[in-house]
């Protein structure tokens, strides 16, 4: 395992001590809710990544684990009474076990075949949930009041403890993401990458460590959907499974920089104040104007640094150490 | 069967359709020979090499290695139980460092990262791409990738190393460098198959040489005996190079 240098700890230290701060110091509701968003989508991106941007497999289907995450901790809820935070855990299994269901028959899809399959995946999961009686099909779910505690996983007085978990669980993947980046499971994923010959012939078998690869993501995914189930308070498959969230998973986390920890962090960070402001600015005729500036960005990027943004810092620092 | 026999292949057959790439093979290697395995374009070579390492299903025949049937395995199995190979078309891992190429071969065998850069670097020392081992697998000229490929085959620390067309479009220079290699590699104990063109080459490092032609073995002898032998001379070298002989 790499060594931090001084510089690498006081960086994130002090990032990380500015985020601690930002809600106590900036008290506009409307800001922090712009931050639990930036923070939610990265760590969708950072889920993606591990599978997109490491294991080389592009998902436009990770609304469905993200859907699936929040439809099964509310159905828990709703139905049994079960804690939201056992349904984050049963979430996460559901969306992994279904992760590998879809997985295993794609395993020998790359490329832009395994993207299609993944758009087919997202898409069928959404209808089916649209007509199942079981979870209200389009009627959505709505989470019952409870009392304002940790345990219950509900707050209404303030957005100040959803900003924290939301924090914590973005940490949580990232030193997940950390973790499997530079381990043994990290450098099989990226000569997976590369191609399935050259890891086949290092050894690498392939269909195991890509269901590793989805399984991981698909289980950090779902924990962000109950984690929005219970932030709203209110899902249905038009707000949790579309394919728009899918698609704005990917974009985020390619022009952070794919394949790289931090990159769908940064990619948040942009793209999110983005559609917020544009919102803002333009109310109801504005939609659709922030994908306009996305697209512009990505084919920006595309061309000027096909490593995402988090690239052009790592290019910087190399040039300035040598 | 012989214990000191690394690889024995029968009666395999490979078929693409109606065209059979290998047609009944039947050939065995010893531990610690240098086998080349020649023969003209579409001759079947690669696909032998496919055949052996799980990377095709053979239609029929028998592949065992030091007496186990490794006939139906997947590719990553042989290479955990010590057959390693290299690409007709170079093969690295691009955004990748040498040395992290390297380390993702180390990896079969160890599941640290640091004992497996040490072994890394290792092998990096014995085949000369230390010195390079910051750049990306992209950065390298081809006979470095060609040398980078044989080091992550070599990191996975097998018993027998397959080679195929390793010398191909090389320089003098460099041709030399990788038969000096496939030399140290060999007094290190290892067992090597290679798929070669380079006829200069084929004739200094073998041991054996067994020729192909559409899918068929036809031949297989010293190099001295193979260079004259009508049959190879006609099929694969032209009339051209038994007026060298």
């Amino acid at each position: 395992m790499k060594k931090f240098t001084i510089k690498q700890i006081s960086v994130t230290g002090i990032t990380l001590l500015l985020l601690l701060l930002f809600p106590l110091v900036i008290t506009q509701t409307y800001l922090i809710h712009v931050m639990i968003l930036v923070f939610m989508f990265g760590m969708l991106g950072v889920a993606w990544n591990i599978m997109g941007g490491y294991a080389g497999m592009f998902s436009f289907g990770q609304a469905a684990f993200f859907g699936i995450g929040a439809y099964t901790s509310s159905f828990l809820l709703v139905t049994f009474q079960i804690n939201p935070w056992i349904g984050l855990i049963a979430g996460g299994l559901v969306a992994a076990l279904m992760a590998a269901a879809i997985g295993y028959p794609c395993s020998n899809l790359r490329g832009h075949y395994f993207a299609i399959a993944t758009i087919a995946f997202g898409e069928i999961v959404r209808i089916h949930f649209n007509n199942w009686k079981l979870v209200n099909a389009a009627e959505g779910i709505t989470i019952p009041m409870m009392d304002e505690s940790l345990a219950n996983f509900m707050f209404h007085s303030s957005k100040l403890p959803y900003y924290y978990i939301m924090l914590a669980f973005l940490l949580l993947a990232l030193v997940i993401c950390y973790f499997v980046a530079n381990s043994k499971m990290g450098y099989y994923f990226r000569a997976i990458k590369e191609s399935h010959d050259v890891a086949e012939v290092l050894g690498v078998n392939v269909v195991r460590y890509r269901l590793i690869a989805i399984m991981v993501s698909a289980f950090l995914s779902a924990m962000a959907g109950t984690f929005y189930a219970q932030y709203i308070l209110y899902i249905d498959p038009e707000s949790v499974m579309l394919l728009a969230i899918s698609v704005q998973i990917v974009l985020i986390s390619m022009l952070g920089g794919a394949g790289t920890i931090m990159g769908p962090v940064i990619g948040a960070a942009i793209l999110l104040p983005i559609s917020e402001l544009t919102r803002i600015w333009l109310g109801h005729k504005g939609t659709g104007v922030d994908m306009l500036i996305y697209g512009f960005l990505i084919t920006l990027i595309s061309v000027y640094q096909p490593q995402g943004i988090w690239g052009l810092f790592a290019n910087i620092g190399k040039k300035k150490n040598g | 069967m012989d214990k000191s026999t690394c690889l024995e292949v029968k009666g395999l057959s490979k078929w693409f359709g109606g065209l059979a790439a290998n047609l009944d093979i039947d050939f065995s290697v010893e531990e610690g020979e240098i086998v080349s395995v020649i023969g003209p374009n579409g001759a079947g070579k690669s696909t032998l090499f496919n055949c052996i390492t799980g990377f095709y299903k053979p239609n029929s025949g028998k592949v065992s290695f030091f007496g186990k049937d490794i006939t139906k395995f997947r590719a990553d199995k042989v290479c955990n139980l010590g057959i390693a190979r290299t690409f007709q078309i170079v093969q690295v891992i691009s955004d990748m460092t040498v040395l992290e190429n390297v380390v993702t071969g180390a990896l079969l065998r160890y599941t640290r990262i640091g004992p497996a850069t040490e072994k890394a670097e290792e092998i990096l020392t014995f085949t000369g791409l230390i010195d390079k081992k910051s750049f990306l697998g992209s950065e390298l000229t081809i006979a470095d990738k060609k040398r980078l490929e044989v080091s992550m085959a070599l990191a996975t620390q097998p018993r027998l190393l397959m080679l195929d067309e390793s010398m191909a479009g090389l320089t003098i220079v460099e041709l030399r460098n990788i038969m000096n290699l496939i030399k140290k590699i060999r007094d290190q104990g290892m067992t090597l198959i290679v798929v070669e063109h380079v006829m200069e080459a084929v004739m200094e490092i073998s041991d054996r040489v067994i020729v192909l032609n559409s899918g068929k073995k036809i031949m297989e002898g010293l190099p001295k005996e193979v260079v004259s032998c009508q049959e190879v001379i006609q099929a694969y070298l032209g009339d051209k190079y038994r007026a060298v002989c």
